[in-house]
C-alpha cells in the first residue's frame, strides 16, 4: 500500500507533463511556418553533428591545400565549387555549422542563468538598493551596441571561439535581466506570492518556485527567438577575425575571405553568406512557433 | 474567554508621490485610520465596510502583507505590527489568511499538491513520507476528491479553488484564520456552501475568523461580533443580535435599511428608514470632522469641525457619533 502511494505522483507528473507537451506541441504546429522552422532546423543540428560523415570531402575542413583543383566554379564534383586553396567550400560550410550552432548554445547557455537570476533577484526586490545596482549595471551593458562592445571584448582577448562566446556573452546577458526583471516586478505584487509569503516562505522559495515558473514561457520564447542573433553577431566576429582561427572554418571568415575576390569567384562567398541567412530564418521561423506555442491562448 | 488577537490604534497610509524625480511625498491616503478592536478566542468577528473602506487592507496588515504606519497589532499577547517575513516562524504558523479571488492567489504553475505542500514543508508539520496523506487530509475536509491532487487550479472550478485555499490556511493548524471576502469573487451558487463549510471548520478546530465583507446580511448569521469600517474608521462595534436590533450609528442604520428583504418579518427588524445617499469619499482628501458628515441625515457643526470619538455605550457596543457622546454607560 506505502509503495503504491509512493509510486502514483510520479506516474501522474508524467501523464500531466505528457498532456502538457501534446497541447504546445498541437499549438506549434498548427502554423506550416513554424514547422518549415523546425525542420530546417533539424538539418542544420544534423548536418553539424554528422559534418564527418556527410561532408563530400570531410579532409577539406583542415589545413589542405591542393591548387590543382583551386577556383573550380561549382559543378558536379564541387556544389559549392573550390576556394583558391583548392578546398570544397560546401565541405567546408558543412563543418563551419558545428561553431556557428555551439556559439548560439555556448551562449545562450550561459547568458540565461545568469541574466534571468540578476533579473529575479532585481525584479523581487524591486524599488530596493539591490534593485538599483544590478538594473544599474545592466543598463550601462545595454547602453553600448551589443556588437560593438563584443568586438572590443573579443578584441582585448585571444582571437578563439571560446573568448568569441564570452564577448557576446558580456553584451547579452543584461537583455534576459531586463525581461525577466519586468516580469519578475510584476509578479511579485500577485496575491499568490503574498500568500507564500503569509505562510513564511523563504525568499529562495518565492523566487525560485513562486515567481520563476510564471516566466519561464517568456524566457524560452526568448532563447528559441535568440539563436538566429547569437549566430549572426557570432559570424560577424569571425568575419572580422576575431572567432574561430584558420584553417578551422567559420561562416564570418569564409564570407570576408571569399569577398576579396569578388565578382569573379563569386562562390567563395556567397553560398557560406547565403547559409547565415538560412540558419537565422530558421532559428527565427522556429523561434515564432515556440512564441506562438508558449503565449496564452487568446480567449 | 481570551483575546486571540488586539489591534490598537492601527494605521495604514500609503504615500502619494509627486513624480519620480522628486520623491516628494505631497499627500497620503489613510486606508485605515486608528482602528482599534479586539477578537476573543473561537469567536467570529465580522468587518464589513463599503468598497475603499479600509476593511482588506486591515487584514493585509494583520495577516503582514503591508507593514502598519503606527499602531499595535497583539496577537496572543505578542506585537507583530510588522511585515511577515519580520515575524517569527511560529506566528505564521498560527495566522493564516483566505484571499478573495481563488484565481490569483493559487499559483496557476502549480498543481494543487505543489500549492498545499508550501505550508506543510515551510512549518515541516509532516514528514516528506506523509506529505500526500497529509494532503489527502486536507482536500478531505474540504470536501475535495483526492485525485484533485494532480489537478492545475485553472483545472477546477471557483467554488473548489476556493476550497483549496481554505485547505491550504488550513495546513499549519491555524488558530487565527482572516477571511478576506472568500465568497465575493464567486458565483451565487456555491457562495452558501463556502460559508458552511467555513462554519463547519471553525467549530470543529475551534478556530477565530476575522471574516472581511461587505455582505452585511450575510454576517448576521455568521458572526458573533459585527465591525462597521468607514473610511478607514470604525464606525460601529456590537454583538450581532444587538448590532441588527439597535444599530445606533446613523451609517449603520443607513446599512441596514438598505438590505434588500424578502418578507414582512425581515421588513420589520428595519427599525428607522434611512435612504441610502451619496458615495464614500475619497480617502486621499477626508473632510474635517467625522469622515459620515457628507452623507449624514443628523449632522450637526460640530461633526464638521471634530471628529467623535469611540465610546461604549453599552456594555460591548462601541460607536463613535457626536450623536452619543453622552451617553458612555
Amino acid at each position: 500500500m506505502e509503495v503504491r502511494k509512493m509510486k502514483m505522483p510520479k506516474a501522474m507528473d508524467f501523464s500531466q507533463k505528457w498532456d502538457n507537451f501534446k497541447r504546445l506541441s498541437h499549438k506549434f504546429s498548427r502554423s506550416r511556418i513554424s514547422l518549415v522552422g523546425l525542420f530546417s532546423v533539424v538539418i542544420i543540428i544534423t548536418l553539424a553533428i554528422f559534418a564527418p560523415l556527410i561532408a563530400p570531402y570531410p579532409e577539406h575542413a583542415g589545413a589542405f591545400v591542393d591548387y590543382a583543383h583551386a577556383s573550380i566554379p561549382p559543378c558536379r564534383e564541387h556544389l559549392f565549387g573550390t576556394d583558391i586553396m583548392g578546398r570544397d567550400v560546401l565541405s567546408r560550410t558543412i563543418f563551419a555549422l558545428r561553431g556557428a550552432l555551439l556559439m548560439a548554445i555556448g551562449v545562450i547557455g550561459i547568458v540565461t542563468p545568469i541574466g534571468v537570476i540578476v533579473g529575479l533577484v532585481a525584479g523581487y526586490n524591486s524599488g530596493s538598493l539591490v534593485d538599483t545596482i544590478l538594473m544599474r549595471i545592466s543598463d550601462v551593458f545595454l547602453a553600448l551596441p551589443s556588437l560593438v562592445l563584443a568586438l572590443a571584448v573579443a578584441a582585448v582577448l585571444r582571437p578563439t571561439l571560446f573568448n568569441a562566446m564570452l564577448a557576446v556573452c558580456v553584451s547579452w546577458w543584461p537583455w534576459y535581466a531586463r525581461l525577466t526583471y519586468g516580469l519578475a516586478s510584476s509578479i511579485r505584487n500577485e496575491t499568490f506570492v503574498q500568500a507564500a509569503q503569509v505562510i513564511g516562505a523563504s525568499h529562495f522559495h518565492i523566487i525560485f518556485k513562486e515567481v520563476l515558473p510564471n516566466c519561464l514561457s517568456s524566457i524560452f520564447t526568448k532563447m528559441a527567438l535568440d539563436v538566429g542573433w547569437v549566430i549572426l553577431i557570432g559570424a560577424s566576429l569571425s568575419f572580422v577575425g576575431l572567432g574561430e582561427q584558420p584553417p578551422t572554418p567559420a561562416l564570418g571568415t569564409m564570407v570576408a575571405d571569399g569577398a576579396r575576390y569578388l565578382p569573379e569567384l563569386w562562390w567563395v562567398c556567397v553560398f557560406p553568406a547565403l547559409v547565415i541567412v538560412w540558419m537565422i530564418l530558421s532559428f527565427n521561423l522556429f523561434g515564432d512557433g515556440v512564441r506562438d506555442a508558449l503565449s496564452p491562448e487568446e480567449a | 474567554m481570551s483575546e486571540i488577537l488586539t489591534v490598537k490604534g492601527l494605521k495604514k497610509y500609503f504615500p502619494i508621490v509627486s513624480s519620480t524625480f522628486s520623491r516628494r511625498q505631497v499627500n497620503y491616503i489613510k486606508a485605515v485610520d486608528n482602528v482599534s478592536f479586539f477578537l476573543n478566542e473561537g469567536e467570529i468577528l465580522g468587518l464589513v465596510g463599503e468598497s475603499g473602506s479600509g476593511k482588506s487592507t486591515t487584514a493585509y496588515v494583520i495577516v503582514g502583507i503591508y507593514s502598519p504606519t503606527a499602531g499595535d497589532i497583539l496577537f496572543k499577547g505578542r506585537n507583530i505590527n510588522v511585515v511577515a517575513t519580520k515575524r517569527p516562524l511560529e506566528v505564521k504558523k498560527e495566522v493564516a489568511i483566505v484571499f478573495q479571488d481563488p484565481g490569483t492567489s493559487l499559483n496557476p504553475q502549480h498543481n494543487i499538491r505543489e500549492i498545499l505542500s508550501v505550508p506543510l514543508k515551510v512549518h515541516k508539520v509532516v514528514s516528506k513520507k506523509h506529505l500526500n496523506s497529509k494532503i489527502e487530509e486536507l482536500l478531505d475536509i474540504v470536501e475535495l476528491p483526492k485525485n484533485y491532487m494532480y489537478k492545475q487550479p485553472r483545472a477546477i472550478g471557483g467554488g473548489e479553488r476556493q476550497m483549496v485555499a481554505i485547505a491550504r490556511a488550513l495546513a499549519t493548524n491555524p488558530s487565527l484564520i482572516v477571511l478576506d471576502e472568500p465568497t465575493s469573487a464567486l458565483d451565487v451558487s456555491v457562495q452558501a456552501k463556502i460559508i458552511n463549510k467555513l462554519l463547519d471548520i471553525q467549530k470543529e478546530f475551534q478556530l477565530s475568523y476575522l471574516f472581511i465583507t461587505h455582505d452585511l446580511s450575510l454576517m448576521r448569521n455568521v458572526a458573533t461580533r459585527i465591525a462597521i469600517m468607514y473610511l478607514g474608521k470604525i464606525n460601529e462595534l456590537a454583538p450581532a443580535a444587538e448590532f441588527f436590533q439597535n444599530p445606533l450609528h446613523p451609517y449603520t442604520q443607513m446599512l441596514i435599511s438598505s438590505v434588500p428583504v424578502v418578507s414582512k418579518a425581515e421588513e420589520s427588524i428595519k427599525k428607522k428608514k434611512i435612504i441610502s445617499a451619496g458615495e464614500i469619499p475619497s480617502s486621499v482628501n477626508i473632510p474635517p470632522g467625522c469622515g459620515f458628515n457628507t452623507r449624514c441625515p443628523f449632522k450637526k457643526d460640530l461633526c464638521f469641525e471634530v471628529d467623535p470619538e469611540m465610546v461604549e455605550v453599552m456594555p460591548g457596543h462601541y460607536v463613535r457619533c457626536h450623536l452619543y457622546q453622552g451617553m458612555r454607560c
